[in-house]
């Protein structure tokens, strides 16, 4: 494996792996803050049960979180120093900003976590509406950051060194906000099924308890309207790299040839060596109106790009198909709970329903992670996009795909002691809470 | 402006040490106390380990922010020591929350111990190593040379592992202290304080040894020390403080022990500071790499600063309180 290669999926692995303790840690805050507060307002000894399992999870979901996140920001430079000699002081200040958004969310949650019986109880409400709000800010400060590679600004580039820095107009780039936004609402999205999925399948085999049954009803409340929200968002994200980004474009679409008007491409398989799609539907002047906002507008294809300036077309298009189809899926499982929510207990007892909402417990996930592989394998042959290419940013250290080997072994391992974990940790629920206790029919 | 970003730097560099510091010698010290600590370490240190980490996190922030070349030069020259502080890091803070939480058979429990203590004693040494490399001056910057001599020797070295060691110790050493003031039983203080004085004395002879060494390698400390008037002020206060804290083990009062031994770690670091002010990385060929040879751009530290303090506006109270609620009454169970 040559070295570029081994950082890049060292990379990869790594922010795969973050992303999905990151997701967690933005949303779960905010349902276990939801429902203490559902708590105090009703009494209600089910939402303080949910609030208090949950939080378990999230501790430990939390330090994964935090240590994996450690990890990226040493292998920032350990992979790639070329590319942070130069852009750790344009796009450094979101990380800085990010630093303090941290310090809180670590605070908060220790405050959070271990002091349910030491604090008034809104002071420790607070606590966690703290976490959850300083988690959401150090998604959004990270995908500034990323934004910057994307669509970088804040800087003039002369002879391989950047002159007239302006951190702020860094930060504030053209692709900060749509890709923040989407990331954010993803975050909901992903958790929040996630979650309503593995409550859903615990009711199945329990169909009265009210503990899973009270989860379902809250994790899809927050799903629901962000999976619904997400196309949307998506769209502009689409409409924002057409301006900014046509090559990625092009290759999340595989369309090869410059067209006016273009097709939207769905499904099939794009083939380089022929610059065609087999086996895919098309769809006639959609993607014009997509991208543009009118059906007979010009598309800039793969050609008008040189051939060592075009992104995998395969990958990505792939990716960009599931994270799509996912998308809609979603956006229509909570269209369904929300036209069907006045008749919700009713739902609840439905067999096909639940087994609905269990099957879709990954999906989210899934998006997120083909959602990245778009943004960063679309960026391609780019690191910071149209300034330097990721082969000139690798570090020159010969044998990197150990550190690969290694990074990825430990995260396997990781990954499967956590999945247990979390296995024991719903089985013991019962034992913990009274209201997640099968009632006698 | 330079100025109060390098003593932003220093001081989180310093935080890092005491508390984070103090989680990782945590893990140390139960190796040295075995099973019997293993409850009070965790009670001790659940609430904040993530908290004391992010000084870390944002060390290395404004490192690659402030100071680009440095965070690079390290990144490839110490690739290695790095990867294994990293993969330290992320065992010591799984292995360490899947004990806390875990509900599994003893078995697995007694898996995550050893990968918690494992881990806990690994990083800091190869954090030691990593500075250990920093000062010694073997990087070549002109990267010509083979692997070994480009990626290996740097921190392949006697000194290097000395300077892990007392990193070790020292860590130990915070850790054993901040245990007797959590310890509810006697015996229990009696037993922190037996080893905070075997930490101690570890850690002053491997000082010494660092000193020693480094003539080896021909860096001579020594006389980097003596002119230093600095270093000289701030280690014979150290080595003043030593039978204070010596006093102060037969006669425990937590909050006097606990300053007595801030104030020591922080003169240790200061001192060592101070001797080698403005260089950051000793470099082979006499290019060193300094706070003022790399600094970033004059808009990049501006925005740098306000970030910085008004994040300190922020993380200082929070930080106040967080252990306020939790050392108010640390005798008793937090595990709710
Ligand atoms: C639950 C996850 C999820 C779902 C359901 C969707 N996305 Fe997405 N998408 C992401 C999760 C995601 C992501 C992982 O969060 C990305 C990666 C970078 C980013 O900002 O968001 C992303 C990136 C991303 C990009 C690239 C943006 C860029 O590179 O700047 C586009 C064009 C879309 N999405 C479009 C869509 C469309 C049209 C969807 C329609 C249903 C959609 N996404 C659903
Ligand atoms: C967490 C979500 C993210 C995921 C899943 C993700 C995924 C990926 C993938 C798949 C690659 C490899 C692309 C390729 O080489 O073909 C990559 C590269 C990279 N990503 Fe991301 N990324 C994420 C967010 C970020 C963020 C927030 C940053 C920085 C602020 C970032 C920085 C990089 C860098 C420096 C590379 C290597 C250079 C490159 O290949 O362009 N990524 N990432
Ligand atoms: C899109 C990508 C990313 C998102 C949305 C994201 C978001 C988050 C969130 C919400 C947390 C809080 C921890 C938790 O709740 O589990 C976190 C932790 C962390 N992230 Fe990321 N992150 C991303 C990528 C990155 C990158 C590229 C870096 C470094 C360069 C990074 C560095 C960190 C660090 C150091 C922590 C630990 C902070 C702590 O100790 O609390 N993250 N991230």
């Amino acid at each position: 494996m040559d070295d570029l290669l081994a950082a890049r999926l060292q990379m990869a692995v790594s922010l795969g792996w973050h992303i999905v303790f990151a997701c967690i840690g933005m949303t779960m805050p905010i349902l276990m803050a939801y429902s203490e507060w559902k708590w105090l307002r009703t009494g209600r000894q089910v939402y303080i049960d949910l609030a208090k399992a949950w939080s378990k999870g999230v501790a430990i979901f939390f330090a994964v979180g935090a240590v994996s996140g450690t990890v990226l920001s040493f292998e920032l430079g350990l992979l790639f120093p070329e590319f942070m000699k130069h852009a750790g002081p344009i796009f450094g200040m979101p990380f800085s900003w990010e630093g303090t958004a941290f310090f809180v969310e670590a605070i908060a949650l220790g405050v959070f976590l271990y002091g349910w019986n030491r604090l008034n109880k809104w002071v420790h409400w607070l606590s966690g509406v703290v976490v959850g709000i300083s988690g959401v800010l150090s998604g959004i400060f990270v995908v500034a950051a990323n934004g910057w590679m994307n669509s970088p600004s804040g800087f003039t580039w002369k002879n391989g060194q950047a002159y007239d820095i302006d951190p702020v107009a860094a930060m504030f780039n053209d692709a900060w906000f749509t890709q923040a936004l989407h990331m954010t609402l993803a975050a909901f999205v992903a958790t929040a099924f996630a979650v309503a999925g593995v409550h859903a399948y615990l009711l199945l085999k329990d169909r009265k308890n009210e503990f899973h049954r009270t989860a379902v009803r809250i994790a899809l409340a927050f799903g629901a309207v962000a999976a619904f929200l997400q196309p949307i968002s998506g769209d502009i994200s689409a409409k924002d790299i057409a301006q900014r980004q046509p090559a990625k474009l092009a290759a999340l679409e595989a369309l090869y040839h410059t067209s006016k008007p273009a097709d939207l491409v769905i499904g099939g398989i794009p083939n380089d060596e022929e610059e065609r799609v087999d086996y895919a539907i098309h769809v006639p002047g959609f993607l014009s109106f997509l991208a543009h906002g009118d059906f007979e507008a010009e598309v800039i294809g793969l050609d008008q790009f040189p051939k060592d300036e075009r992104p995998p077309v395969l990958i990505t298009h792939i990716a960009f198909q599931i994270m799509v189809g996912i998308g809609f899926l979603l956006a229509f499982a909570g269209l369904l709970y929300l036209v069907f929510s006045a008749r919700w207990k009713h739902m609840l007892e439905k067999r096909w329903w639940l087994w609905f909402i269990a099957s879709l417990t990954p999906l989210g996930f899934i998006a997120v992670e083909a959602g990245w592989t778009v943004t960063e394998v679309g960026r391609q042959p780019w690191i910071i996009h149209g300034i330097m290419k990721t082969k000139d940013a690798v570090s020159p250290m010969p044998g990197l795909q150990y550190s690969f080997y290694m990074i990825t072994v430990v995260y396997l391992l990781l990954t499967i002691i956590i999945i247990g974990l979390m296995r024991r940790q719903i089985a013991t629920i019962g034992t913990y809470y009274p209201s997640a206790r099968t009632k006698p029919e | 402006m330079l100025l109060i970003i390098i003593i932003i730097l220093g001081v989180s560099f310093i935080l890092y040490t005491l508390l984070g510091g103090a989680d990782f010698g945590a893990g140390i010290v139960e190796t040295v106390a075995g099973r019997k600590g293993e409850r009070i370490v965790s009670r001790a240190i659940a609430p904040v380990w993530e908290a004391n980490h992010v000084w870390l996190i944002l060390a290395i922030v404004i490192l690659f922010t402030g100071f680009p070349l440095v965070y690079a030069t390290i990144s490839v020259a110490l690739h290695i020591p790095l990867m294994i502080v990293l993969l330290g890091i992320v065992m010591r803070g799984t292995s360490f929350t899947f004990r806390h939480y875990d509900v599994a058979p003893a078995k697995s429990h007694a898996y995550y111990s050893a990968f918690f203590r494992a881990s806990s004693f690994i990083t800091p040494v190869f954090l030691g190593i990593t500075l250990g490399a920093m000062i010694l001056g073997d990087i070549n910057l002109e990267y010509t040379g083979s692997f070994y001599q480009q990626y290996v020797r740097p921190w392949f070295n006697v000194f290097c592992l000395v300077v892990g060691l007392f990193s070790a110790s020292l860590f130990g050493y915070i850790a054993a202290v901040f245990l007797i003031g959590e310890a509810t039983y006697p015996i229990e203080q009696k037993r922190y304080t037996r080893i905070s004085k075997l930490f101690l004395l570890l850690t002053i002879s491997m000082g010494v040894l660092v000193f020693i060494t480094a003539e080896f390698y021909g860096h001579h400390l020594f006389s980097e020390f003596f002119q230093s008037g600095w270093s000289i002020a701030a280690f014979s206060a150290v080595a003043l403080l030593t039978p204070v804290a010596f006093y102060l083990f037969n006669h425990p009062n937590t909050v006097y022990l606990r300053a007595a031994v801030s104030v020591q770690v922080t003169l240790i670091m200061l001192g060592w500071f101070a001797m080698q002010f403005p260089i950051l990385l000793y470099e082979k060929n006499g290019n060193h790499l300094t706070f003022y040879n790399t600094q970033a751009p004059y808009a990049t530290q501006f925005q740098l600063l306000i970030a910085l303090l008004v994040g300190l506006l922020f993380v200082l109270p929070a930080f106040y309180f967080l252990f306020k609620v939790f050392k108010k009454d640390s005798g008793q169970n937090v595990n709710s």
